[in-house]
């Protein structure tokens, strides 16, 4: 735990007298204090490539009146620079008042210890390892002409303090172990990429060499696309595999759900809560209480604890994700949801871990139903214009579908939707549900957090496929 | 008030001089500091304000060819001496690399010529407020807007790098940028656009009312769009898909993608990749220019490059690192491109539109489709058919 305390001329007296006097006036507000500590050692190309410590500190000083949400960081914690952020507020918010909402809810839970993985493992053991894959793949077919391996490892503190003295604090681990692979044959290249992590230490990860495990299934996904051919194009059935696929429910419906875009009433959803939005038997959870997952939080940036927010059941739209600024002004709770990346940032209602449970059907079952369609393994990027709804989405791995069975390898395929229309076509749902492996970061307005997706394997009757096979 | 030259060279020499002390045989330090200032506004009225002062430091230090670097943001000589301790006990245990080196001195830059980037003047938030004001107000005029978002930043940084070669310097940067992202809504349809002004010099920029009205209209004519059937079908690019196209580009003939063996692009130099009409240039020194720099982020003299001349790749953007590799000169392009553009043809964009009898004009694309070891690029699209009735989203490749 940081004791932001003991850096300068700034005690907790002072800052708990600042914070008080500055958003006395006003709605809501904190101080969050943050102190990161991460490592990237990079192996590339047969050589560690670079091996980055860094350190950050620093605190960001918010106050919100009404609409109004006035916020100053600095990364000097000093109460010079903590009475200049306060001056800062105020002045934004010389002219609306409010009344301070000092409830915040409590819980005892945790869902990760308070270690430092960096220091856990020893940056020799880690170079070992990134040594081991490069090695392990390059012996293992003559067809691999790049091998990228990488660690990377952070311990984040934080401490929020509230009007009146209240104080939340969390240390937040993270870590990820990745494995890229680049093969040639008969003139043509092709990447694999896989990776792992979470809130635990980077061997808990790694044990009983799973590192190999690692390292084959980049090779796989990299040697399945050298056999691929053109994807086809136009509006057809699409199955999607089971875990990382779930990353285009985040994208296409997931953002759609957040607070601010519905407050705001930019989303394509803001007027259709208690409705039916998808078909039935499809349920998504946005859920921060999993042990150990990369998208779980104690309490989130604003000190509320998580939980696990039913937001469509069998089909009815039941829960937004919110941040208290959020709730606030849409009369409801906090869902504990309210995230930034880091002292720099906002807090926005963001997405943890999100899921669509499990159904009873198998995907054996989906894809014999299909005449001429897409079987969707894995995914690059995706990205979603949140008013218009559409979203598109970019296959890493996927085949054909013929006659009720799986073909062909197929390149480059992209997915083409429409957020609020996508989970109506939705006519099968997989008892399979999976996690991902523990990969993600969602971007949203210039920041990134970690986040983590879950579902079983899916049937859409109708989606856009964009190839060049015409 | 960012922090003066003078504060930010005894920070990097300090590191250097501790950096040596330790036993490195070289290092090299970048200290910056930023300040910026955001004023948002959402439907006419104050949304947020936010304001921002950083401190960043990056210290990479050697041991023959052994390297490592670490960064922070706390300046305090206490916190700087563990980090650096830190530092090079990793860079002890981290294998040599024999391409690891400082930038070749000869290479550095030597004379530092005024760009003009940076502008004094304070825009306080309250000014900052009028703007958004009037930018507002005439972007909702047309009662088919529904929602406007729009912000006003300013912003002032400082930095400076030094080597154990010698190298040191740095200079001020500004820069002020606003932005309007309008919704419009009919019967049909929601659809959202944008328009933004983003220059060094407050004066540049663009005027509120007309960049209000520009998002607004933007906007607007994209309602009731529709969804287009699969076919092959030429496509006029709007301006603003360019950024996204150059640096695809810019990534694919980095010298590390190249050296890595993982570009479409390697060996590719001298041969035809674009059609014979285009060219392609990456320019440092433009006066006030948003990518101008003096030298690159090792301290390399940069130079203008034609990238591609008449369809044919000339240059790879080149580091030390990764031109050594390659048996390259770095032409000071570590940290990536600085002004990239598409030099402009001869033929007027009004006759361009009208040059096919069937055609799609682009204006926007989603997602990331761009694969650089194939050189396969899908993405989602919105525009509309030229001529005919404004069209929405399909595939191109």
């Amino acid at each position: 735990m940081s004791n932001f305390f003991n850096k300068s001329d700034l005690t907790r007296q002072d800052a708990d007298k600042i914070v008080s006097e500055t958003l006395n006036n006003c709605d809501d507000g904190e101080l969050y204090l943050e102190e990161s500590k991460s490592e990237s050692i990079v192996l590339d190309d047969n050589k560690i490539k670079s091996s980055n410590y860094s350190s950050d500190l620093g605190f960001g000083f918010r106050a919100i009146s009404n609409e109004v949400v006035a916020y100053s960081y600095s990364n000097e914690i000093s109460k010079d620079s903590l009475k200049n952020s306060s001056e800062n507020l105020k002045s934004t918010l010389k002219s609306i008042k409010g009344t301070y909402n000092h409830e915040i809810p409590k819980s005892n839970k945790k869902f990760y210890e308070d270690i430092n993985p960096i220091e856990q493992k020893s940056l020799d053991s880690k170079l070992e390892v990134l040594n081991k894959v490069n090695d392990f793949l390059r012996k293992k077919d003559g067809s691999v002409k790049q091998v990228t391996a990488s660690f990377a490892g952070e311990q984040k503190s934080i401490e929020i303090i509230r009007s009146g003295g209240e104080a939340l604090t969390d240390v937040r681990p993270l870590i990820r172990f990745n494995v890229s692979v680049m093969l040639e044959k008969n003139g043509r290249k092709e990447t694999g990429v896989y990776g792992i992590g979470g809130r635990q230490s980077y061997d808990d990860y790694l044990k009983n060499d799973n590192w190999k495990n690692v390292c084959e299934e980049a090779f796989r996904i990299a040697s399945v696309n050298l056999d691929s051919k053109p994807a086809p194009a136009g509006e057809m059935k699409v199955v999607l595999g089971p875990g990382w696929p779930a990353i285009l429910i985040h994208e296409a419906i997931g953002h759609g759900l957040e607070g601010d875009f519905n407050r705001k009433k930019t989303s394509a959803f803001h007027d259709l809560m208690g409705q039916k939005v998808a078909s039935e038997g499809v349920t998504i959870v946005d859920d921060g209480t999993i042990d150990n997952r990369r998208g779980s939080l104690t309490i989130d940036d604003e000190g509320t604890p998580t939980e696990r927010t039913v937001l469509i059941e069998n089909g009815i739209l039941k829960n937004f994700m919110q941040d208290r600024h959020n709730a606030r002004l849409m009369k409801t709770r906090s869902t504990g949801s309210g995230r930034r990346e880091n002292y720099r940032h906002i807090v926005l209602p963001r997405m943890r871990n999100t899921m669509m449970l499990s159904g009873n059907q198998t995907q054996d079952e989906m894809i014999k139903s299909v005449d001429k369609g897409i079987f969707a393994v894995s995914f690059g990027g995706g990205q979603v214009d949140i008013t218009s709804g559409k979203f598109v989405f970019n296959c890493t791995e996927a085949y054909e579908i013929n006659n009720g069975k799986i073909g062909s390898p197929i390149k480059g395929a992209t997915l083409i939707g429409d957020g609020p229309s996508i989970l109506k076509e939705v006519s099968m749902v997989g008892n399979d549900m999976m996690l991902d492996p523990g990969i993600g970061t969602c971007g949203k307005a210039g920041q990134g957090v970690p986040v983590g997706v879950a579902q079983p394997s899916i049937l859409i009757d109708k989606m856009t496929v964009g190839g060049t096979k015409l | 008030m960012v922090k003066d030259q003078e504060f930010l060279k005894s920070k990097a020499s300090y590191c250097l001089d501790l950096a040596k002390k330790m036993g490195a045989t070289d290092a090299s330090v970048t200290v910056g500091h930023s300040i910026s200032e955001t004023v948002n506004f959402r439907n006419k009225s104050l949304e947020a304000s936010d304001r921002s002062d950083g401190l960043a430091l990056s210290i990479e230090t050697y041991l023959g060819k052994r390297r490592s670097s670490i960064s922070s943001s706390n300046l305090l000589d206490e916190n700087i001496k563990t980090l650096i301790e830190k530092c090079f006990e990793t860079t002890k245990i981290t294998p040599e690399d024999e391409f690891n080196s400082l930038p070749d001195k000869n290479l550095l830059a030597k004379q530092i010529s005024s760009l003009n980037l940076y502008d004094e003047t304070r825009f306080e938030n309250d000014k900052k407020i009028k703007y958004l004001k009037d930018l507002e107000e005439s972007a909702s005029s047309n009662n088919q807007i529904i929602n406007t978002e729009s912000s006003f930043t300013e912003n002032k940084s400082n930095f400076i790098l030094a080597n154990s070669d010698g190298f040191c310097d740095g200079y001020k940067t500004s820069s002020f940028t606003t932005s309007c992202v309008t919704v419009a809504k009919d019967e049909n349809s929601m659809e959202r656009d944008y328009e933004f002004s983003s220059k060094r010099h407050l004066s540049d920029i663009k005027q509120a009312i007309d960049l209000g009205n520009k998002a607004a209209k933007q906007t607007i004519r994209k309602l009731s769009p529709k969804k287009i059937g699969s076919e092959k079908i030429s496509i006029i690019f709007d301006k603003r898909i360019s950024k996204g196209m150059l640096s695809v580009f810019a990534s694919a003939i980095s010298a590390s993608a190249i050296a890595r063996g993982t570009s479409f692009l390697k060996d590719k130099i001298g041969e035809q990749v674009f059609a014979d009409s285009i060219n392609v240039i990456d320019k440092p020194d433009i006066i006030k220019g948003m990518g101008s720099q003096n030298f690159d982020a090792e301290g390399v003299n940069s130079n203008t490059l034609q990238l591609i001349e008449n369809g044919i790749l000339k240059n790879y953007l080149v580091d030390t690192y990764n031109g050594k590799k390659l048996n390259l000169q770095s032409n000071g392009r570590s940290g990536g491109t600085t002004n990239l553009y598409f030099e402009k043809g001869n033929i007027s964009h009004e006759d361009l539109m009208k040059k096919n009898s069937r055609s799609l004009y682009i204006t926007e694309t989603i997602g990331h489709g761009s694969n650089l070891v194939t050189g396969d690029y899908s993405v989602g699209a919105t525009g509309f058919w030229l001529k005919t009735e404004n069209l929405n989203i399909l595939l191109m490749k």
